[in-house]
């Protein structure tokens, strides 16, 4: 059968929005973390994945909308041109909006290629409106971020959906 | 009305398209009408506690290391003592000259300058974003920091205050690409603007002739001609001179002196008085006079 291998599907809690803002605010301080050197380069942007895993498992909840304000609070606090994490993150909220559906066939595993290329659309975004801003490449080192990102979505996903998991009754048996 | 499952709104395509326009409208507005502050302090005030936590830990571990750090802690001790000798002794010096620059300066009838209080502050978070040199400080309008305000540490000029928003402000280094100060060879009192190149710890002097008598190793300092920079700050050194005979302009590539980078303090120093000698009706022509002038001309 073609959808033999298709991991178990597991019966979540319904979200609460709390743990949507939580999880978006957790982002941000992880995005602001006072970093240098080498750490810098490979930090990934946690907004973006938050944004990302909420898009595609809570599509009527998360939207656009949301994605372009956390892009704004991303340029206050990255002190870059305001509007431009903006237009990076509503586009790709938009993809993954538009491909949620078969991405949630997946597991967190087979997602992640995936979701590396919505990532990459992200900073290609940003890159070009950098450069249209008349900045230098910053060199080819700048999509690490987004390799990480890959690496690092099935812990992050697995993570977020941890709240989520019902707690198994102790009278059930 | 219909329940929340069947209601759907304005279509995925034309959700996107609204706000891709509107960020290129607010990209377009930010980068070239400077008219969008309001908005940022708005914004500002949300990232700011955040910014703040995301500062603990670092504060967390620099304070734990300092803790454990005491043998450290005695050799700085002594280091600084000697270097405080020293420093006494220059002052000393200073203090002398500056009572004569006084004296010479009323002799002369000229314009006494301005001794400038300076503010110290911490740098609260260096933005991740490649496309720009800048940082963020932590103190603000609530601490009267003003845009424009000039920034240095121990070794020479930092950058420039470009934001400000209540209890902190935005510097673009030097090394930034819009960043630009206007500098003096100390060697023959050469005028010139120094430039940021985007990357770091590099500079560039622009449009210097190639038989402008400059050399490798030529120490640049503020000029004090923009009324921003106080004259005589160390802004770099010229590390890299290429002339090239097909080109009219030879390729000057610096080395800023403050460690523009590395630093986790810096010193923010007070505005300078605005120059007397700027006419005021440079200032308040209004922009009617200046049509008809033009059409006059024509």
């Amino acid at each position: 059968m073609a959808f033999a291998d298709q991991p178990k599907q597991e019966i979540l809690l319904p979200v609460r929005g709390s743990l949507i803002l939580l999880s978006l605010t957790l982002a941000l301080v992880l995005n602001l973390l006072p970093l240098r050197g080498a750490a810098l380069v490979f930090w990934p942007d946690f907004i973006a994945l938050a944004i990302l895993y909420w898009c595609i498992s809570q599509p009527q909840r998360v939207g656009i909308s949301i994605a372009f304000v956390m892009g704004l609070l991303m340029d206050v606090g990255h002190a870059s041109t305001f509007g431009q994490h903006g237009l990076a993150y509503s586009i790709m909220a938009f993809a993954a909006l538009a491909l949620h559906r078969r991405l949630s066939i997946f597991g967190e595993l087979k997602q992640a290629p995936q979701i590396g290329l919505i990532l990459l659309l992200g900073q290609t975004v940003i890159l070009l409106t950098g450069l249209l801003d008349g900045s230098h490449f910053p060199g080819w080192n700048f999509f690490l971020a987004s390799v990480t990102g890959t690496l690092l979505w099935p812990l992050f996903s697995s993570l977020l959906k941890l709240p989520q998991r019902p707690r198994s009754d102790s009278d059930a048996r | 009305m219909a329940p929340r499952f069947f209601r759907h709104g304005p279509s995925l395509l034309s959700r996107l398209v609204f706000f891709v326009m509107l960020s290129f409208v607010l990209m377009a507005v930010d980068s070239r009408f400077k008219y969008l502050i309001e908005i940022r302090q708005a914004f500002s005030a949300v990232v700011y506690p955040l910014q703040r936590l995301a500062n603990v830990p670092m504060a967390l571990y620099d304070g734990v290391s300092e803790f454990f750090d005491s043998r450290n802690l005695t050799d700085e001790n002594t280091y600084l003592k000697q270097q405080h000798l020293l420093d006494q002794g220059l002052l000393q010096r200073l203090h002398a000259l500056e009572a004569e620059n006084a004296q010479l300066r009323t002799l002369l009838d000229a314009a006494q300058r301005a001794e400038g209080k300076a503010v110290m502050a911490e740098i609260l978070h260096v933005p991740r974003d490649p496309f720009n040199r800048k940082v963020m400080l932590d103190k603000g309008s609530q601490s009267g920091i003003q845009a424009g305000q000039v920034v240095v540490d121990n070794a020479g000029v930092v950058g420039q205050i470009t934001r400000n928003f209540p209890w902190a402000s935005e510097v673009t280094l030097i090394t930034d690409k819009d960043h630009s100060v206007p500098v003096q060879v100390v060697r023959n009192g050469l005028r010139s603007i120094v430039s940021g190149s985007g990357e770091d710890g590099t500079l560039e002097l622009r449009y210097l002739a190639a038989n402008t008598d400059i050399q490798e190793g030529d120490k640049l300092v503020t000029s004090g001609i923009d009324g921003i920079y106080p004259p005589g700050l160390p802004v770099a050194i010229v590390s890299k001179i290429e002339r090239n005979s097909t080109y009219v302009f030879a390729r000057v590539t610096c080395t800023p002196v403050a460690a523009v980078a590395h630093n986790r303090q810096l010193l923010i120093l007070a505005p300078l008085p605005p120059a007397a000698e700027i006419p005021a009706e440079a200032f308040e022509t209004p922009p009617e006079n200046k049509k008809r002038e033009k059409i006059g001309l024509r």
